[in-house]
């Protein structure tokens, strides 16, 4: 009897060890839910359609306190499974989960996610995302949308593979208080005036620096007018990257840019760069894209949310079109391969994306370009004004660059490329090293993240 | 033979419990370390990596991988990893055993010892990356140290710790510095009082400076713990990465001086290239072996001759590591 208690409770106690030295390895384990209904996986990097769909889908009961989760009136549980986009982190914990898609139980699979401009060829030329002409009802409603929004997901043989409710259109951001102290007014057309092309823009950068602000805030701000307009993707046949003379044109003017004073050397995203956007800023003008408006503009103008323009620079801020016509990324949804919830998959990207009315809303109350020729047509002409940007209808500024937006260049190497291509570039600027240095730690960064890319080919 | 002879006496063996209380070890290290261990010698003859979704080889490829690694920079990663790991180890070491012979000396009397301790063992406390974190934040280029610099009238304007190479580095060295100096200290104490008061008393009696007590008699009576503590912190520096990975957010910049070995080797999984980065490892592995044996073998010529301190060997321990 004691014998076999002994051996009962030192079994016991060995398995108690084994198990305490792998249970951190497990990484978080059960759902929480089990009461009612299924669970519905979405994969994301920000908040930025987890607020939107939170707000504005019609079938949402509750949200959980901390954001995790979202119920909606049928009972489904939605599941936000968001990881930072930087250093390839998403897509690395994406592929991890869409690679083991077929043996994960039914409420562990994926079963939407989202993918920006800069690899969402690398998700939709595979077989993890779903057409969406299987998805009941959603190519049909999506006749109206911008063409780009649907080229730069759609897959070699012309099927498309996902949708976004948003059309990205570039555009110059720019603080009003200190056009009418430098250029004298603060009118988007005389403004636009002043920046018509990269001479203008660097006349008026010259100007801004006399009077003691900064053209830009940093580096990497001008990168994307730039590459939006190569002439051909980085990568085309999966070996080669080739660079593309415009790239070196925002490498010249950069340089030129930090040697005159004209911009306060911050990089993307860094604290600084943030910063350069608020009320006590020295910085004229970001180029920006429709959706940082509200994700990035708004809220580093005004965090405190005040919408005061004494406290904060809420009413600051204006836009004009800038030197060239660009867009940067967007954000689409893509339904994964192997989803259970394929019709709940096909209403959310019909409601969130062709529905008028939602994109009315999203449109009027986020600021953001939504991707519906009728309902920007509508707006253009109808639409009050928006507060943040001092009572200006960007719409009506934006509807016709909006038409002839391209995203042809988008390679499934980008996010990496432009990443590394950018700390090369620092270094360069920041004057530690000469460019042909900046040039060789670019390519070693890309032999180290893409063994297949075998040659590096910088323009003459 | 109707009844059996009397029942045999079993023998009771001990040893099982013994085995079965040392399995859980084994089993896990087996499955977590050994094998994982194989499989990266294994796998750095092999092309191994994803390219997009899609998984490519394993294909064996001989020693291509070692041939990529020798033509790349990695002499420069490994002279960035030994000098980021000297450039905080050697004031380290210098302010540990200062701060051992204080605290040890009877002489001195300092007061608040204990609270010293505590004081100086704190920052061993916080996690690499948090500290990090705070660094990267205090010395940002608009943070509260530059803020202070200029308001102070030090600098006219900030200085952009985290553009420049000696900046970059000095900062984590610092960390390293500040992070391991306790711990040093504390194992260079406890080394300093194992030695018998009775040496002290008599240098003290032939008229020994506090200097020539210092250099004759502590220093070579704790020469095994230096030895221990130049050992782990040796290999805990060829492993340097959490540090340097987010002060500089993974990009080693500038110009990649601030690059390691394993920051290197990080780099790798980025697409998930198990054949160099297992290369690497290998690498890194021959090279922390070679460095341990010339060290141990250097400053301890004596210590394999004696048997009976065989059993004090120092093992380098895998948590004690770093700078």
């Amino acid at each position: 009897m004691k014998k076999g208690f002994k051996a009962v409770l030192s079994l016991a106690l060995a398995g108690a060890m084994i198990f305490g030295m792998t249970a951190c390895g497990g990484g978080g384990g059960e759902e929480a839910s089990g009461e009612a209904g299924k669970v519905l996986n979405i994969w994301c990097w920000n908040d930025e359609f987890q607020t939107r769909f939170n707000d504005y889908y019609p079938e949402v009961k509750e949200v959980a306190e901390d954001g995790s989760t979202t119920t909606l009136n049928d009972g489904t549980v939605v599941n936000w499974i968001i990881e930072p986009n930087e250093g390839n982190n998403y897509q690395n914990k994406l592929d991890e989960a869409l690679l083991n898609q077929e043996s994960a139980a039914a409420d562990d699979k994926v079963d939407m996610f989202l993918v920006e401009a800069d690899y969402a060829r690398k998700y939709t030329n595979s077989d993890s995302t779903m057409n969406i002409a299987d998805l009941p009802g959603v190519l049909d409603a999506t006749s109206d949308q911008y063409e780009y929004t649907k080229e730069v997901v759609s897959d070699a043989d012309g099927n498309v593979k996902g949708v976004s409710w948003q059309a990205c259109p570039g555009l110059i951001a720019y603080r009003r208080s200190i056009a009418k102290e430098v250029l004298g007014t603060d009118d988007p057309a005389a403004v636009q005036e002043a920046v018509a092309d990269w001479d203008k823009f660097a006349e008026t950068a010259q100007k801004m620096k006399d009077a003691g602000y900064f053209m830009l805030s940093g580096y990497d701000d001008t990168f994307r007018p730039f590459y939006n307009n190569d002439a051909a993707p980085f990568v085309e046949d999966g070996k080669t990257l080739n660079v593309d003379k415009n790239i070196m044109d925002w490498v010249a003017m950069t340089k030129d840019y930090t040697d005159k004073g004209y911009n306060n050397k911050t990089s993307l995203w860094s604290d600084d760069w943030n910063a350069d956007q608020g009320k006590d800023s020295k910085v004229f003008c970001i180029p920006a894209c429709t959706w940082e408006i509200d994700f990035t503009l708004t809220g580093n103008a005004d965090p405190d949310g005040t919408k005061d323009p004494a406290q904060s620079a809420w009413g600051d801020y204006a836009v004009c079109v800038g030197p060239v016509n660009w867009c940067w990324g967007g954000t689409w949804l893509t339904a994964a391969t192997g989803t259970d919830n394929a019709d709940l998959v096909a209403d959310i990207m019909t409601k969130m994306t062709t529905d008028p009315e939602i994109l009315n809303k999203i449109a009027t109350e986020k600021g953001d370009f939504v991707n519906s020729k009728s309902v920007i047509k509508d707006l253009a002409a109808n639409y009050e004004g928006n507060d943040f940007l001092g009572g200006q209808n960007h719409y009506a500024l934006l509807s016709d660059a909006a038409e002839g937006l391209s995203l042809k260049i988008a390679s499934p190497y980008d996010q990496g490329i432009i990443e590394k291509m950018q700390a090369a570039m620092k270094d360069y600027y920041d004057g530690t090293v000469d460019l042909d240095t900046a040039k060789a730690n670019f390519e070693k960064s890309i032999k180290e993240i893409y063994p297949e890319i075998e040659t590096v080919n910088w323009p003459k | 033979m109707a009844r059996k002879n009397k029942p045999e006496v079993k023998e009771i063996s001990y040893a099982k419990w013994g085995y079965l209380f040392i399995a859980p070890f084994f089993i896990a290290f087996v499955v977590f370390q050994l094998v994982p261990l194989a499989q990266t010698v294994y796998y750095s003859f092999f092309e191994y990596y994803r390219s997009g979704l899609t998984v490519i080889g394993p294909t064996p490829v001989g020693l291509d991988n070692y041939k990529e690694l020798f033509n790349s920079d990695f002499l420069k990663y490994f002279g960035n990893t030994v000098i980021l790991w000297l450039a905080g180890f050697i004031p380290q070491i210098v302010v540990s055993l200062l701060l051992a012979a204080w605290f040890t000396d009877v002489r001195l009397k300092i007061k608040g010892k204990q609270f010293f301790k505590v004081v100086i063992y704190m920052p061993n406390l916080i996690m690499a990356s948090a500290f990090a974190m705070l660094f990267f934040a205090l010395f940002s280029n608009n943070g509260p140290v530059n803020a202070t610099l200029v308001s102070l009238g030090i600098l006219d304007h900030p200085f952009r710790f985290l553009s420049s190479v000696a900046g970059t580095r000095g900062l984590v060295a610092l960390m390293n510095f500040l992070m391991w100096f306790g711990n040093t200290t504390i194992l260079l104490m406890a080394a300093v009082m194992g030695i018998s008061p009775s040496l002290f008393e008599a240098a003290e009696l032939d008229g020994c400076s506090p200097r020539q007590t210092f250099f004759r008699v502590t220093l070579p009576m704790i020469r095994p713990i230096l030895v221990y503590v130049l050992i782990t912190s040796m290999i805990g520096g060829l492993q340097m990465f959490d540090v340097p990975q987010i002060l500089t957010n993974g990009k080693g910049s500038p110009d990649r001086t601030v690059t390691t070995l394993i920051m290197y080797l990080n780099n790798h999984l980025f697409s998930k290239n198990y054949g160099m980065a297992g290369a690497v490892s290998v690498v890194l592995f021959v090279i922390c072996a070679i460095l341990c044996l010339l060290v141990y073998f250097n400053l301890n010529p004596t210590e394999n001759d004696r048997k009976i301190k065989k059993r004090d060997r120092f093992k380098p321990r895998k948590e004690a590591l770093n700078g």
